[in-house]
């Protein structure tokens, strides 16, 4: 894993709380405290489906990253994102996220990510994506 | 009291405004509505906590996905009246173009409707409605009224 730091500043990311760790096995891993402001359900506190899209992406896009290719020098960019929500968060509970690039070309990574409050083998959603290498990364203006 | 109930006897059960301020991550997130007939327009104004990339800037791909969710499940409730907050079951979000730093706008069909399950397609734009910077669609679970 590369530039851990990295994607510890992503603005969103800190936005919601998401936290870089590593599993009890080492694998490296986000982590995302239960926050009220990330609820979904009001009648059951249940996280929002979107905020598990933001776990699942960065994850994903940090699994997609090519080693020794840091966050300052090359962009990646999602081309595709696909989401099964198999079961709720529970509410109060820390939900983690890991991932695995499980093909890599000089243009795209093709990566698997779960989401997670035991084991990736229990999954609350799993995700498959796609990322284009080398975007551009210098600054513009908005529109 | 469930939160669509209670919307509905305050008479807001077609106030997609009313819903989003219930829900804190949309709220959260900044979503307005502009409903126009009966099309839920959302309107996602740019800040920093949005930003995935800081150096562009490009807004972060899973508020991309987020508002892409939140547009479907709008519309959905638009028109029709649930028990409770339909819940994704699976989507697929394409993304066509970086989301910049500008106010973005989003809009969703309905495809099917079934008694439990909507297939829902959304799509969002910033500058031109020509233009989508991403594409959703996805299989929402239903509990209607």
């Amino acid at each position: 894993m590369t530039d851990v730091d990295g994607y510890s500043q992503v603005p969103h990311g800190l936005a919601i709380g998401l936290v870089m760790d590593t599993l009890a096995d080492g694998t490296p891993a986000i982590r995302l405290p239960y926050s009220e402001h990330l609820i979904g359900d009001p009648d059951t506190g249940v996280l929002h489906g979107g905020v598990i899209t933001a776990l699942l992406d960065q994850t994903a896009g940090m699994v997609a990253r090519p080693p020794d290719s840091p966050r300052e020098e090359a962009a990646i960019a999602t081309l595709d994102l696909r989401i099964d929500y198999m079961g709720p968060a529970t509410p109060g509970r820390d939900l983690w996220a890991a991932g695995e690039c499980y093909k890599r070309t000089p243009n795209i990574a093709f990566v698997r990510a779960w989401a997670f409050h035991e084991t990736r083998d229990d999954p609350v959603a799993t995700c498959v994506a796609a990322f284009m290498m080398n975007t551009p990364n210098t600054p513009r203006p908005p529109l | 009291m469930k939160i669509l109930s209670e919307l509905r006897q305050q008479g807001k059960g077609q106030d997609m405004a009313a819903v989003v301020a219930a829900i804190p991550y949309a709220a959260f997130l900044g979503v307005e509505v502009q409903q126009q007939g009966n099309e839920v327009i959302t309107v996602l104004p740019f800040k920093d906590e949005l930003v995935g990339n800081p150096i562009l800037p490009a807004i972060h791909g899973g508020v991309i996905g987020a508002f892409l969710e939140i547009t479907a499940v709008l519309q959905l409730l638009y028109e029709t009246a649930c028990e409770r907050i339909p819940k994704t079951v699976d989507v697929n979000f394409d993304y066509l173009r970086s989301g910049r730093g500008v106010t973005t706008y989003g809009r969703a069909i309905v495809n099917r409707q079934g008694r439990r399950v909507a297939n829902v397609r959304s799509e969002i734009w910033q500058e031109s409605r020509d233009r989508p910077i991403a594409l959703s669609q996805g299989h929402y679970l239903l509990a209607p009224l």
